[in-house]
């Protein structure tokens, strides 16, 4: 009870104090507005990245290996992974016979062409030879995917992207008409749902068709990715084992020779962005601190201006019983609560500078109660680190000299 | 025996030199005495006030206040034995610029944890008490110097503590309202306060009892008035 009648005395005194000095409580609060609200901007933004990249990364699925003869993140040695064996459906059989750990596997193989329908045409579709089996999470939204009996007896079927059908048929319902690759005259028998794009590619730009048919039509030699999907996420490392051992035993890798093949995963591709990114954060966050440092230096610089002047009061205070305690805390809340001020303002700030960047530029950004937290106790900490040295130096001081201070 | 001093010993280092500002003063004090302390600057008499006012502890010797010893009390510890022992009254009177004369009499409330309502009640009987509660919610700059004396003398008495200590209480004032202020503190002393006021003017003094002179550190003269 005591000790609250004292802090709350202390807080009017320390409000009454600022009060008296509104232009330099302001000037002192600018320091800690601008290094706030740096902090909050930054992290705003970085959440906003990694959210985005986060969504993107896991639209693609993070329980899917993808089996090529690249690696997605070593690019040193290229002439290393260009002189591999190709992949073949030789490995996929061996896969989808012998693995246990797997629950799809699912070759697939590119190439992009132009797809025309009527007079219509549309360039650079990317033509997709698989099989019935997918990894991915995008379902037709009329008609069927392809079947096990398209794939194989190499039916002329194909399954079109949402971006193909809405430029070449605009309200017309696609399936059940055909459409020319290279060519070849295919029957649609699907179109997909809208999937959107990742990393400003279009996924649903994309027409697929039974491999043995894209085979036929493109030849086969051409990049085979294996898609497989793992039958349980947590053996992950079990699963990859698996395969690995299957695929040196098909490509017959002698056991003193390393893969030569890759597994990849969107794990490597997570690992990378934030191997790029932190030593961008890193920095923001650099920036960030040095401007907390000035603000609190001017929080002490201030606070030291304000115990000399009020060496006189101390004395008083101390002349008529205010403890050490006392006036430690009455300087102490002091920057306190200039620091927490800024750091107030300094969160609607970095919001907005958050906001701002993020309608201005392609950069998301995300406002997170993290962001506050972070905003209140960085400001608290600068006011209590750079307002301690002040206070316990008022609080220190002896009453006798205090009170002939000149 | 309210205030008994023993062998009060008290060295500064100025310097490399060694002051040696008060030696060997015994000295007590009865609760209800009206004690004046006079001497040249130099002979130790503001060192006395520290010291009685536990502003300062000595170098040696024992200071025995309402039957303590506050000779070896640390800064925290004698903070609370001003605040309920002694009220001060200085000759620059020491206000609070910034705050009313009730804020400026309630300081030493504050500092004992008396709740705002009972404070507040406190503070303007001892205001009523020096005639100036009609001036409570002016601040020192609004009033006069021996309205503000005043107001300190509120201050001193608020807390009702065992001893009023004035340091030249009237050297900052014109003789009119100086004289003024010895009324007060005659009237607070026949109330039953303990009053020891520092002085060099030997018409003041005559207000006292009892005149205790110092001179190089030492008592002079201890006599009835």
């Amino acid at each position: 009870m005591r000790f609250l009648i004292e802090i709350w005395e202390e807080l009017k005194i320390a409000l009454g104090a600022l009060r008296a000095h509104k232009l330099r409580a302001a000037l002192t609060l600018l320091g800690i507005i601008v290094g706030v609200s740096t902090v909050i901007g930054i992290h705003s933004l970085t959440k906003g990245l990694d959210k985005a990249f986060g969504e993107q990364i896991s639209s693609l699925g993070s329980d899917v290996l993808y089996i090529q003869k690249f690696s997605w993140v070593d690019r040193e040695g290229w002439e290393k992974y260009r002189n591999r064996k190709d992949l073949t459906m030789k490995e996929v059989n061996a896969l989808k016979k012998y693995a246990t750990l797997t629950k799809v596997v699912s070759p697939s193989v590119r190439t992009q062409q132009t797809v025309k329908y009527g007079r219509k045409s549309l360039e650079r579709v990317t033509i997709t030879g698989t099989d019935e089996e997918k990894t991915g999470s995008a379902f037709p939204e009329f008609g069927r995917d392809l079947s096990a009996l398209d794939v194989a007896n190499r039916r002329d079927v194909c399954v079109i992207g949402w971006e193909v059908a809405d430029k070449l048929f605009g309200d017309k319902d696609p399936v059940g008409e055909r459409i020319k690759i290279a060519g070849y005259s295919f029957k649609i028998i699907g179109v997909l749902e809208k999937q959107g794009s990742v990393f400003g590619h279009t996924l649903d730009q994309e027409v697929r068709i039974p491999i043995g048919v894209f085979f036929k039509l493109f030849g086969r030699h051409r990049w085979i990715t294996i898609a497989v999907k793992v039958e349980n996420p947590e053996l992950m490392e079990e699963a990859k084992d698996e395969i690995r051992g299957i695929l040196r035993r098909v490509r017959g890798v002698p056991p003193d020779k390393e893969d030569d093949f890759s597994i990849n995963q969107m794990d490597l591709i997570m690992d990378l962005y934030k191997r790029l990114t932190s030593a961008l954060y890193a920095a923001a966050v650099g920036v960030g601190a040095i401007s907390l440092l000035v603000g609190g230096i001017g929080i002490m610089n201030i606070m030291l201006v304000s115990v000399t002047e009020r060496t006189r009061e101390i004395g008083i205070r101390k002349a008529v019983g205010a403890k050490r305690r006392n006036i430690l805390w009455q300087f102490l809340i002091e920057s306190l609560v200039i620091s927490g001020i800024g750091g107030l303002i300094g969160i609607g700030f970095g919001f907005g500078l958050g906001e701002i960047i993020a309608a201005i530029s392609p950069l998301p950004a995300t406002v997170s109660p993290l962001s506050i937290v972070l905003g209140i106790g960085f400001s608290s900490a600068v006011g209590i680190f750079f307002g301690i040295y002040p206070a316990s130096k008022a609080a220190r001081l002896n009453p006798i000299n205090a009170l002939h201070y000149e | 025996m309210l205030i008994d001093l023993k062998n009060i010993v008290k060295d500064y280092q100025v310097g490399l030199e060694a002051v040696h500002a008060l030696r060997n003063v015994d000295l007590s004090i009865d609760k209800g005495e009206y004690v004046a302390v006079m001497g040249p600057s130099g002979s130790g008499k503001s060192t006395l006030m520290n010291i009685l006012g536990c502003l300062d502890t000595p170098t040696s010797g024992i200071y025995a206040l309402n039957k303590i010893n506050v000779s070896t009390m640390n800064d925290d510890e004698l903070a609370e034995i001003r605040n309920r022992e002694i009220g001060f009254v200085f000759q620059t009177f020491n206000l609070l610029p910034r705050a009313t004369a009730l804020h400026n009499v309630e300081l030493p409330l504050i500092y004992n944890g008396t709740p705002a309502s009972q404070r507040r009640e406190m503070a303007e009987k001892a205001l009523e008490k020096v005639g100036l509660k009609d001036r409570m919610h002016h601040r020192p700059n609004e009033l006069s110097g021996g309205q503000r004396q005043r107001v300190a003398i509120a201050r001193a008495l608020v807390n009702t503590p065992s001893i009023i200590l004035a340091d030249e209480p009237t050297g900052n004032l014109d003789t009119r309202t100086g004289d003024e202020i010895m009324e007060i503190f005659e009237s607070i002393h026949d109330e039953g306060n303990t009053i020891i006021m520092v002085t060099h003017e030997e018409y003041i003094a005559e207000h006292s009892d009892r005149i205790v002179r110092l001179r190089d550190g030492m008592i002079e003269r201890d006599e009835a008035a």
